[in-house]
C-alpha cells in the first residue's frame, strides 16, 4: 500500500499548496454535465467579525467562478472517450476561469462511476496500559487486515470511522487515553484503477494538477445530508445521469458507498426508444413533462413530440403525459429497486434512523418522493445541497449537490488513512527520520 | 434524387463548443498575473521606446527636434506679455546711473526670460557707490532698477587720493579736491577706515572746536590724533578717546588753551595730560621763568 500512501499524500500536499495560493477548482465529471467551480479561500472567517462562524464554517471560501457544460465522452460516470472528455473539461474550466478572472492550476475532481466497492476493516493493537499516542493510532490502522480487493482497483477513501479502547467504543480521538487494547474500524472504498487513471490523464492534458479525488456519492452526501442525518444515520441517493450513487452516513462518517449503473440518461433513452424520437427531444420532453405518478388529468394532456421527416403525420405526433409517465416510471422503479437491493445488502435497516435523501438531477422528477417512499421506506425526502457563498443561482439545484459537496470536501476534508503519521516500521530502514524518531522516543 | 425540402444534414446538430488547446492555453497564459502585466504594460512601453529611439537615433531628426524645441521656446518667450520695453532707473546721481546703465541690457525690447535679474542685481551691488539695489520687472514691461547708493560720511586721505567712506568704512568713490566735499570730515592714516564710527563720534564730540578741526589721523592703527589748524594736534588715547577730547574742550573753555601757542596736547596718558608748546613759546616761557627765579631767588 506504499504506492497509495504516496499518491494520496502527494495529492494532499498539492491541496495544501492550492489552499496556500487561495484558488482551487472543483470539477464534477458527470455523465450528463461537467461542472466546474472556482473557489477562493480567504482564510478562516473573513466575512464575519463577531466571531460566530456563519454557514457552519463553510464561509472560509467563496465561489468566484462557475461553469457547466454538456458532458461528452462520459458513460456511466466513467471516461469513455478521452479526447471528448478532455474538450468538455477544457470548456468548463475555461468558462469558470473567465468568470473568476484568475488562473487555476489545482483541481479537485470527483467521479460517480468506476464501480465503487466498500469494505469494512478493523484492526487491533495492544498498547499494554500505556497512553495512546499518534504512533499507536497509525499502528492500529496499519494492523487492519486489508482484503484482497484486486490489482486493478485503487483505494479512493480509507477513513477511520470508529476507535475503541478496551470496552469503550465510539471514541472519536483516543489519543492520550489509557487502556490496553486499541481497536479501530475503517471504511475503505475502492474503485477501478483505470477510471481514475483516465480522469487523471484527462485533467493532466488540460494543464491542471489533480489536488484530490473523491467519490461523487460521498461528496453529495456531505452536501445534501443535514448534520443530524449524518449523525443518526441516513442514506443519500444521488440520481445522476449515467449512474446513481448511494452513500450511507453514520456518526458523521461514510460507512458505505456504492453505485447503480443506471440513471437519468437511461430514462431518456427509454423515452427516445419508446416514442421514436431523438435523444435531444426525449430529454426536453422528460424535463418539461416528465413524472412518475399518473393522474386522470395526465391522460388529457397531450404533448407534441414533433419530428423533422417532412411526413406530416409523423411530424404531428402527440403523446399523452400518461404515456410518458408509463415509459418513465418502470425505469425509475428499476433504479430505485436496485438501490433498495444495495441498501439491503449493506444492512441499512439496522441503522437507528433510516432517513433517505434523494438528490442529483434525477431527483427533480415530479412525484419521485412518493414513488421512492413506496420502494425505499417511509422516511424519504428530497435533498438540495448546502448553500455556499457566491454560488450562482443557476447552480444551487440538486444537480449540483456533488459539486457543492466537493467544495466542502476541499474546505474541510475528513481525515483519511494517509493523513495520519506513517507507522514507524514503515519508514525505510536507514532513514534519518527514523533515527530522529528513535531519539525522540528514547530521550 | 435531391430532396425537395431542406433537410438537416446528419451532423448539423449544434456541435458542442470547446476551446482549442491553443486557445485554452492562451487564455490561461493571459490570466497569469505576471504575464498579463508584462503584455499590457511592458510590451507597449518597449514598443514606444523602440519607435522613439529609432527615430531619435538619426542625427537629422535630433537636430530637427532640438530646433523645434528651441523655436517653441523662443516663440513662447517672445510673446508681448513677457517683453521688457523700458528701463526705469531711480536713485543715485548721474555718474552712478551712467555706471549702472552700462551693466543693464542696452537694447529694448528684450524678453524677461533673457534677463537674469539676480545676476544684474549682483553686478550692480558690486559697484562701489551702490549699497544695495532692487531689480524687478514691473508694470507695463518696465525694468525697474532702484538704487540705494552709499552715503559718504567721511573723506579718507590716502596719499594724494581722497576717498569717500561711508559709515561701514566702505569706499564709495574718489574725489579730486578736498574742496569738492568740504562738509565731510577728513580722516587719514592706516586703519582709519575700520574705525570710522569712533572717528564720527570724535567729530561729533568736537563741539566748539569743529571750526578748527582739519581732520583725524589714525596713529599706529591704534588711536586717533585730532589735527587742528595752525598745526595743533590733540593726541587722543586708544581707549576713552571721546572722554579725553571732552577734557581738552573743557580745558580750552576754561583757559582758552588752544588759542595759545600750543603745538601738541598729549592726552594719551589720562593721569598725566601733557602740553607741548611751540619753540618760541617755550623759549619765551623759559626766559620768563629765569627772570622770575632771579627776582625771587629766595624761593
Amino acid at each position: 500500500m506504499g504506492d497509495l500512501y504516496d499518491s494520496q499524500r502527494a495529492m494532499r500536499q498539492m491541496r495544501k499548496a492550492a489552499m496556500q495560493r487561495g484558488v482551487v477548482a472543483i470539477l464534477d465529471v458527470g455523465t450528463s454535465k461537467i461542472a466546474c467551480l472556482v473557489l477562493r479561500f480567504d482564510g478562516p472567517e473573513q466575512f464575519r467579525s463577531d466571531g460566530v462562524g456563519s454557514l457552519a464554517g463553510q464561509s472560509q471560501f467563496r465561489v468566484i467562478g462557475a461553469a457547466t457544460t454538456r458532458s461528452r465522452g462520459v458513460r456511466f460516470g466513467e471516461v469513455d472517450a478521452m479526447q471528448e472528455t478532455e474538450r468538455a473539461i477544457r470548456t468548463a474550466v475555461q468558462a469558470a476561469q473567465k468568470m473568476a478572472n484568475v488562473r487555476v492550476d489545482h483541481v479537485i475532481a470527483c467521479l460517480s462511476g468506476a464501480r465503487p466497492r466498500s469494505y469494512g476493516l478493523d484492526g487491533t493493537l495492544n498498547v499494554a496500559g500505556g497512553m495512546v499516542t499518534e504512533q499507536d493510532i497509525s499502528q492500529v490502522m496499519a494492523s487492519c487486515d486489508v482484503p484482497d480487493y484486486g490489482a486493478d482497483r485503487e483505494v479512493l477513501h480509507a477513513q477511520p470511522v470508529n476507535f475503541a479502547l478496551d470496552h469503550r467504543s465510539g471514541l472519536a480521538d483516543p489519543r492520550g487515553q489509557i487502556g490496553n487494547e486499541l481497536k479501530t474500524d475503517m471504511h475503505m472504498l475502492t474503485v477501478d484503477a483505470t477510471a481514475i487513471q483516465n480522469i487523471f490523464y484527462c485533467i493532466k492534458r488540460c494543464d491542471l494538477e489533480l489536488a484530490g479525488i473523491a467519490s461523487s456519492a460521498y461528496v453529495s452526501g456531505m452536501s445534501s445530508l443535514v448534520e443530524d442525518e449524518q449523525e443518526l444515520g441516513a442514506a443519500c441517493i444521488d440520481l445522476g445521469g449515467g449512474s446513481t450513487g448511494i452513500s450511507v452516513f453514520m456518526k458523521k462518517h461514510m460507512i458505505y458507498a456504492d453505485s447503480v449503473r443506471m440513471g437519468g440518461e437511461h430514462v431518456t433513452s427509454d423515452i427516445s426508444m419508446g416514442l421514436q424520437i431523438p435523444m435531444a427531444t426525449a430529454e426536453r420532453i422528460k424535463t418539461f413533462y416528465g413524472g412518475v405518478m399518473a393522474t386522470g388529468m395526465d391522460d388529457r394532456e397531450m404533448i407534441e413530440i414533433g419530428g423533422d421527416t417532412g411526413d406530416w403525420e409523423h411530424d404531428r405526433r402527440t403523446v399523452s403525459r400518461a404515456e410518458l409517465i408509463g415509459i418513465m416510471r418502470p425505469r425509475v422503479e428499476e433504479i430505485l429497486e436496485e438501490v433498495r437491493e444495495r441498501l439491503d445488502a449493506a444492512g441499512f435497516e439496522h441503522l437507528p434512523s433510516q432517513q433517505i435523501v434523494l438528490t442529483g438531477g434525477g431527483s427533480q422528477i415530479p412525484g419521485l418522493d412518493g414513488l421512492a417512499s413506496k420502494i425505499l421506506g417511509q422516511q424519504v425526502r428530497l435533498g438540495r445541497p448546502l448553500r455556499v457563498q457566491g454560488l450562482p443561482q443557476a447552480a444551487i439545484g440538486p444537480a449540483f449537490s456533488s459539486a457543492v459537496g466537493l467544495t466542502l470536501f476541499a474546505a474541510n476534508p475528513q481525515d483519511e488513512w494517509w493523513d495520519f503519521e506513517i507507522p514507524a516500521d514503515r519508514y525505510p530502514a536507514r532513514s534519518l527520520k527514523r533515527a530522529v524518531k528513535w531519539f525522540k522516543d528514547n530521550w | 434524387m435531391r430532396s425537395l425540402i431542406r433537410r438537416p444534414v446528419a451532423d448539423a446538430a449544434p456541435r458542442d463548443p470547446a476551446p482549442s488547446r491553443l486557445g485554452y492555453r492562451y487564455q490561461r497564459l493571459m490570466l497569469t498575473p505576471g504575464f498579463r502585466s508584462t503584455v499590457r504594460i511592458g510590451v507597449p512601453i518597449i514598443l514606444i521606446l523602440s519607435i522613439v529611439g529609432s527615430w531619435y537615433s538619426k542625427p537629422e531628426n535630433r537636430a530637427e527636434f532640438a530646433a523645434t524645441i528651441k523655436d517653441t521656446k523662443q516663440t513662447f518667450q517672445q510673446r508681448p506679455q513677457f517683453m521688457v520695453q523700458t528701463l526705469n532707473l531711480t536713485g543715485g546721481d548721474l555718474t552712478v546711473m551712467t555706471e549702472v546703465a552700462a551693466l543693464l541690457p542696452s537694447e529694448f525690447p528684450v524678453s524677461s526670460f533673457d534677463l537674469d535679474l539676480e545676476k544684474i542685481r549682483a553686478d550692480i551691488e558690486a559697484l562701489d557707490p551702490i549699497k544695495s539695489a532692487s531689480v524687478r520687472v514691473g508694470q507695463a514691461g518696465a525694468l525697474e532698477v532702484r538704487l540705494n547708493p552709499r552715503v559718504p560720511v567721511a573723506l579718507w586721505r590716502d596719499g594724494a587720493t581722497l576717498r569717500l567712506i561711508d559709515a561701514e568704512g566702505t569706499e564709495s568713490g574718489q574725489i579730486n579736491a578736498r574742496a569738492d566735499r568740504l562738509e565731510l570730515p577728513l580722516i587719514a592714516g592706516d586703519g582709519a577706515e575700520d574705525n570710522i564710527d569712533e572717528a564720527l563720534h570724535l567729530f561729533a564730540a568736537a563741539g566748539p572746536l569743529i571750526e578748527r578741526v582739519r581732520g583725524l589721523v589714525r596713529m599706529g592703527e591704534r588711536r586717533w590724533d585730532m589735527v587742528l589748524d595752525r598745526d595743533q594736534r590733540i593726541l587722543l588715547p586708544a581707549d576713552g578717546a571721546v572722554a579725553a577730547l571732552d577734557r581738552v574742550i573743557a580745558l580750552n573753555d576754561a583757559q582758552d588753551m588752544l588759542n595759545r601757542d600750543v603745538a601738541v596736547v598729549d592726552m594719551r596718558n589720562a593721569a598725566r595730560p601733557t602740553l607741548r608748546m611751540n619753540e618760541e613759546a617755550a623759549d619765551a616761557l623759559r626766559r620768563v621763568n629765569t627772570t622770575t627765579s632771579n627776582n625771587g631767588a629766595g624761593n
